[in-house]
């Protein structure tokens, strides 16, 4: 009880800054809404999809896991500022068990991505993409996998980083290489070989896949395995995370 | 059982480096108990050890019976600190950082709603409760810091250079709260301070300087044994060397001091 209850807590403290912080909640849209309607109507006429599917409905779930990836691994980085700016202390000396500090920070930055990628998802009568409340729940399901999957990540590389400095690359030789190889801008089924290799062995590709299909119904691979590795990378990645937060004195 | 700290042994080595080297003491229930030592003699390594957030080397360490290593979460349940840097969300306003913490260390919401505007107002903040912290100067952060150590009725006030960036009224109104905590309810008090004036405010003291406890005892014991009228000339001795401090703080301590 005590554990769910600090899990609670901290997903609250997330969720307030989130409220607190407007302005960031439109500027981490820009660079989605650039993609999804820039890049999105530029390549349209070039683009041939499956069933007749433009460019820009092609991209729209790749665009919405890219908001989801970026929160999650945002908030979840977020811990080493916390730490150097004194607040982990504050919770590492509560009375509350170490596995809690780690899902409650899960949590809490997924649940602020989700939010991010609804503002998104609500743009698909934009894009042409049609809506059933099925494919919404299904959709905010698959965000919230994925969401929860790259905040345990998050936490991870943040467990092991102790100042902002490694920051940026993390984003240039981690966050950034998973957002383009995971096919969220161009189709997997057309590659040379060692690209097919490469996106293959990004988590997130099973991830665009899994968004794609309850989306647009088009598939790389079947919706089993898109949720089996989802799952699988999340689980593997929160264990690690706790194991971490123990390690750490 | 009397003790609230309960300490032998305790080593923590950083690399080759010694912070803390097989000290070994115990405080008793409603002592003030001071680490006196200049800056980098192993207090804070100490403190972090005695609140769990630092495992270590070796020795043994007991705070209300539970060992800080085995049983940390209960240990955590018995204690409040103030540490010496700040460790506020900036990005929550003051009242936030207060419920959160009340939430964290399981306050009923009705103690919280009676809490909060209690510390909130011993530290003179109620009015700008509302405010998020990073509008605060440097000394209010300080006092909200220090409403927050005292929020949750904590057994054992760990204090980390408590009087850093204090003006003299708040300090008194502080030490006058946590003065009457004590009283009402047998708060003890483990503190670190490198000012002499602080110093004499414990009721025992030891000095640590390297890692190591070179003396310890009450403040006129420690001055009568060593021939000195003040615990800077007893530091001086005992280390071979003088220790850092501010002037012009006595006229609180002689508050302290009154019978």
């Amino acid at each position: 009880m005590g554990d769910l209850w600090a899990i609670y807590i901290l997903w609250l403290r997330d969720l307030k800054r989130y409220w607190y912080d407007k302005p960031r909640i439109l500027a981490s849209l820009g660079q989605p809404l650039l993609f999804l309607f820039v890049l999105g109507t530029a390549l349209s006429p070039s683009f041939k999809g499956p069933m007749n599917i433009n460019f820009s409905e092609f991209i729209f779930p790749g665009i919405i896991t890219m908001t989801v990836l970026f929160t999650s691994i945002f908030s979840a980085i977020s811990i080493v500022w916390d730490r150097e700016f004194g607040f982990l202390k504050e919770v590492l000396v509560a009375p509350i068990s170490r596995w809690s500090i780690v899902v409650g920070k899960a949590l809490g930055g997924s649940t602020v991505a989700v939010i991010q990628g609804c503002l998104m998802l609500a743009l698909a009568p934009l894009v042409g993409v049609k809506l059933t409340p099925l494919i919404v729940v299904s959709t905010v399901l698959g965000m919230f996998l994925i969401a929860l999957a790259v905040s345990a990540l998050g936490i991870v590389i943040a467990a092991r980083m102790k100042e902002m400095e490694g920051f940026q690359m993390v984003v240039n030789f981690l966050i950034m290489p998973l957002f383009f190889l995971s096919g969220a801008l161009f189709p997997l089924d057309r590659l040379p070989e060692w690209l097919a290799v490469l996106t293959r062995l990004d988590p997130l590709t099973y991830g665009v896949d899994l968004l794609r299909g309850f989306m647009l119904k088009i598939n790389a691979f079947p919706m089993i395995l898109n949720f089996s590795v989802i799952v699988g990378f999340c689980l593997v990645m929160m264990a690690i995370a706790v194991f971490e937060f123990n390690l750490a004195e | 059982m009397d003790t609230i700290i309960e300490v032998k042994n305790l080593t923590r080595k950083f690399n080759a480096f010694t912070a803390v080297d097989s000290v070994s003491f115990s405080v008793k229930k409603g002592e003030i108990f001071g680490f006196l030592g200049p800056n980098g003699a192993g207090k804070t390594t100490t403190i972090n050890m005695l609140c769990t957030l630092l495992r270590p080397t070796s020795g043994e360490a007991f705070v209300s019976c539970c060992d800080v290593v085995k049983e940390p979460n209960r240990v955590r349940s018995e204690i409040g600190i103030i540490f010496q840097d700040p460790s506020l969300d900036d990005r929550l306003t003051a009242e936030d950082n207060l419920r959160f913490h009340g939430y964290l260390y399981h306050l009923s919401s009705r103690d919280i709603d009676r809490r909060v505007p209690e510390v909130l107002n011993l530290v003179e903040l109620y009015d700008r409760r509302k405010e998020f912290v990073r509008k605060y100067s440097g000394g209010m952060k300080r006092r909200l810091e220090i409403a927050r150590g005292l929020l949750h009725q904590p057994k054992l006030l760990f204090l980390d250079e408590p009087t850093l960036g204090l003006d003299p009224q708040t300090r008194v109104h502080i030490w006058e709260y946590i003065l009457k905590m004590r009283q009402e309810h047998g708060l003890s008090i483990f503190m670190t301070t490198h000012y002499m004036q602080e110093a004499e405010v414990c009721d025992r003291i030891a000095i640590i300087d390297h890692g190591k406890i070179v003396d310890l005892d009450s403040p006129s014991a420690l001055k009568a044994k060593y021939g000195e009228t003040s615990l800077e000339g007893v530091f001086l001795k005992v280390t071979g060397r003088e220790i850092r401090q501010q002037a012009g703080e006595s006229s609180w301590v002689q508050w302290m001091r009154r019978p």
